[in-house]
């Protein structure tokens, strides 16, 4: 009846153990790490940290053991991402590349690209950014200008992406360009991927400060930078496939509903030893939300082990997910007094000052609202 | 390995049974006179002939062995199709009075909370209870008592009740029950009345999710049919924003409501409190979609859907009547809250994966 399907996720007897093994691991790595650090969430970057990571094969998880995996099941690397988030652990060095770089490489990559690069990404020592968004193309990816043209046995990239998370610190970029001049008629194809070193000489990268006047953002210039033919990921014109059916494990992850966890964890501390009904109502309120997007985001996740395409219902977390990350700072401000300052109040305060001026991006990053609902409305046959 | 399938194909068996009957059966006839309070006993007896309100029951007392959660499911399709039936109730009330050790009585059954209840020396039960989801209909009601040796539950005949007749939101039957010195089964509870709510509560959670399916659904169909401005209003992206959000509630009511059912027969086979922190989540959300989506249902629907002749309210209406029906959202929110608060800032975390 309906286009969109949730079911039960499938039950993973690992996963039990292995929750139980990441939250030690976890309780003495981040015992020291103050809460505002903690609250980053999947900003806060430590590439030591990625590394320990790598070192207990938790890098990887799911990927063929001759690459550096440990073949166990989607759903066991969902246990180990939540925790990871829930306890604020600093994993954006590593993050796009395990989540996204590296299974579009096991899909897509030759058996070159895959045995040079896996087995890096799994030991935390190789960091991969994503090139999508250009500076007059968000959502609308299709309107990508980034070229890339055959030259002799490789290819030469002019144009500029924008809003790329760590560049700085990352080895690779997946660049996704125009490889064919545009067809308004197939606005879609003549796109293709690529492998790209960000060392190679004519990319320049530029730091571009946020709000807060963080540097995550960048944007990253080509000017004529050759790349070798080895670079191309897959065949040349089924970037928007690639890209597509990367977005599953964009939209649906645990990271769509927990950046704003770490502030309730302050929250929670900051009402202790007595909270009233009012408080605990808004708290119930927002557990019910979470509780609810973790169902349906494991069950998302139950799918993709599956083999399934859950891209609609991976939408539909996403959407969801980022109205309750931005609830969660709204709704705690007002939960909290001002009275004198006290430790823990000075703590909330930070993280929710922290969280509060983040959460527009909330529901920027990974597809805007509006065209996440525009891609639900298409699975219900609207458009 | 074999079992989980078996179990699977018995939910889905039995929900296409229902489903089947109900869209047969359910004709605006058999509407029309549950509308006025009256007993549509022609459906009732289709129900209890395909075996649907026993389904629940263990094979020991006349069931067939179907899983809890399974047999929980059915009462997705009687949301989805606005049942003016207490299917929920006499399920409730069989699985409870098993569970206890009483024999289970034919026919339309109800469960009253909210009721004060004392029982003599003879076991003899006094007392009343307001609110009874189809009191005047239900052969016996189930209550539960406070005695000395803790909670006993008994299944009070309709022949000794006195009932005022009252209507919940969606006009079905709601009624108060007084009752005086009735001799009636008994047996201990090995649960209290909070376990009790909460098996109800997840069973209005479960018909939401049910209901809010079916007006996700008729709402699409109605978007591209209604033509305004030379085009279908679905095509509007304004209309088409507001679908993706009914639909996005009615698929958050369905997760919700599947955590409902398996905590409720996990708490069948071992009842204690365990089941509470689940249940409040799926009532709160559940509560939370029936709220949105209906209203996002009327406004697309237009004046057309206000009108009585129009089905759209036979599901908005029950919508509002399931939400309130054994807590509503802030009560469980507060069951929920205080337990997430109990459990510290570092056991916040836990205490979420635990749900």
């Amino acid at each position: 009846m309906s286009p969109f399907a949730f079911p039960s996720p499938p039950p993973s007897p690992g996963a039990d153990l292995l929750r139980a093994e990441i939250r030690a691991f976890l309780a003495s790595e981040l015992a020291h790490r103050a809460p505002l650090d903690r609250a980053q969430s999947w900003n806060g970057l430590d590439p030591a940290f990625s590394r320990k990571l790598g070192q207990r094969g938790w890098l990887g998880l799911t990927w063929p053991k001759a690459y550096g995996g440990q073949e166990r099941s989607g759903l066991e690397r969902y246990v180990l991402l939540e925790e990871l988030l829930a306890a604020g652990a600093p994993v954006g060095a590593h993050w796009i590349a395990e989540r996204q770089s590296g299974p579009s490489l096991l899909r897509y990559g030759t058996e070159a690209q895959k045995s040079a690069i896996l087995p890096r990404i799994a030991a935390g020592a190789c960091f991969f950014c994503i090139g999508m968004s250009e500076p007059d193309s968000g959502s609308d990816l299709a309107s990508v200008r980034t070229k890339a043209v055959r030259d002799g046995d490789g290819w030469r990239v002019d144009g500029t992406k924008l809003w790329t998370t760590n560049a700085t610190h990352c080895h690779f970029m997946i660049l996704f360009c125009r490889t064919r001049p545009l067809d308004r008629e197939h606005r879609h194809a003549g796109t293709s991927q690529f492998i790209v070193d960000l060392s190679l000489p004519g990319i320049t990268i530029r730091p571009v400060r946020n709000l807060l006047g963080e540097h995550h953002f960048n944007e990253v210039v080509f000017e004529d930078v050759r790349l070798p033919g080895d670079a191309l990921l897959g065949r040349e014109g089924e970037g928007w496939a690639q890209v597509t059916g990367e977005l599953a494990y964009e939209r649906s992850g645990p990271e769509r509903f927990l950046s704003s966890f770490r502030l309730l964890v302050e929250l929670v501390r900051a009402l202790q030893p007595a909270a009233d009904a009012r408080a605990e109502i808004a708290l119930g309120r927002l557990g019910a939300q979470l509780v609810t997007l973790r169902r349906m985001s494991r069950s998302v996740a139950g799918l993709l082990q599956a083999g399934a395409d859950p891209a609609l219902e991976a939408a539909m977390v996403k959407d969801l997910g980022a109205l309750v990350e931005q609830e969660i700072p709204e709704i705690a401000r007002d939960l909290v007094g001002d009275g004198p300052p006290t430790p823990q109040s000075r703590a909330f305060a930070q993280v929710l000052a922290y969280t509060a001026l983040h959460a527009p991006s909330f529901s920027l990053r990974g597809g805007t609202r509006e065209i996440l609902r525009g891609i639900i409305a298409r699975g219900l046959g609207l458009r | 390995m074999m079992e989980p399938v078996q179990a699977d194909d018995a939910g889905a068996m039995l929900r296409e049974t229902a489903d089947r009957l109900l869209a047969a059966r359910l004709t605006p006839q058999v509407r029309a006179r549950a509308a006025g309070g009256g007993w549509p006993d022609d459906l009732w007896a289709a129900l209890d002939e395909a075996g649907l309100p026993a389904a629940i029951l263990p094979e020991a007392a006349g069931g067939f062995g179907v899983p809890v959660a399974d047999a929980l499911s059915l009462l997705t399709v009687a949301g989805r199709h606005a049942l003016p039936l207490p299917l929920a109730d006499t399920m409730l009330a069989g699985l409870v009075l098993a569970r206890a050790g009483i024999e289970v009585p034919a026919g339309p059954l109800a469960v009253a909370q909210g009721s004060e209840v004392r029982l003599d020396h003879a076991g003899r039960a006094t007392g009343h209870a307001w609110g009874v989801p189809w009191g005047r209909h239900a052969r016996s009601i189930v209550v539960l008592a406070d005695a000395p040796g803790g909670p006993v539950l008994l299944a009070l005949p309709q022949a000794a009740l006195t009932i005022e007749p009252g209507a919940d939101i969606a006009g079905d039957p709601s009624d108060a029950v007084r009752f005086e010195a009735v001799p009636s089964q008994a047996a201990p509870a090995p649960f209290g009345a909070a376990e009790l709510r909460a098996a109800g509560a997840a069973t209005r959670a479960l018909m939401i999710a049910g209901a809010l399916g079916a007006v996700s659904a008729m709402t699409v169909e109605y978007a591209g049919e209604r033509r305004q401005f030379g085009r279908a209003i679905g095509q509007f992206q304004a209309v088409q924003q507001n679908l993706a959000v009914l639909a996005g509630q009615a698929a958050a009511a369905a997760a919700a409501a599947d955590l409902a059912a398996e905590a409720v027969a996990a708490w069948a086979a071992s009842p204690g409190p365990g089941l509470l922190p689940a249940v409040a989540a799926a009532k709160v959300r559940t509560g939370e979609a029936a709220g949105l989506a209906a209203s996002i249902a009327h406004q697309i629907h237009g004046a057309i859907g206000f009108t009585q002749e129009h089905p759209l309210h036979h599901h908005t209406g029950r919508l509002r009547a399931w939400r309130d029906a054994f807590g509503r959202e802030a009560e469980w929110a507060q069951v929920l809250g205080r337990h997430l608060i109990a459990a510290g800032p570092e056991g916040l975390w836990p205490a979420i994966t635990a749900v």
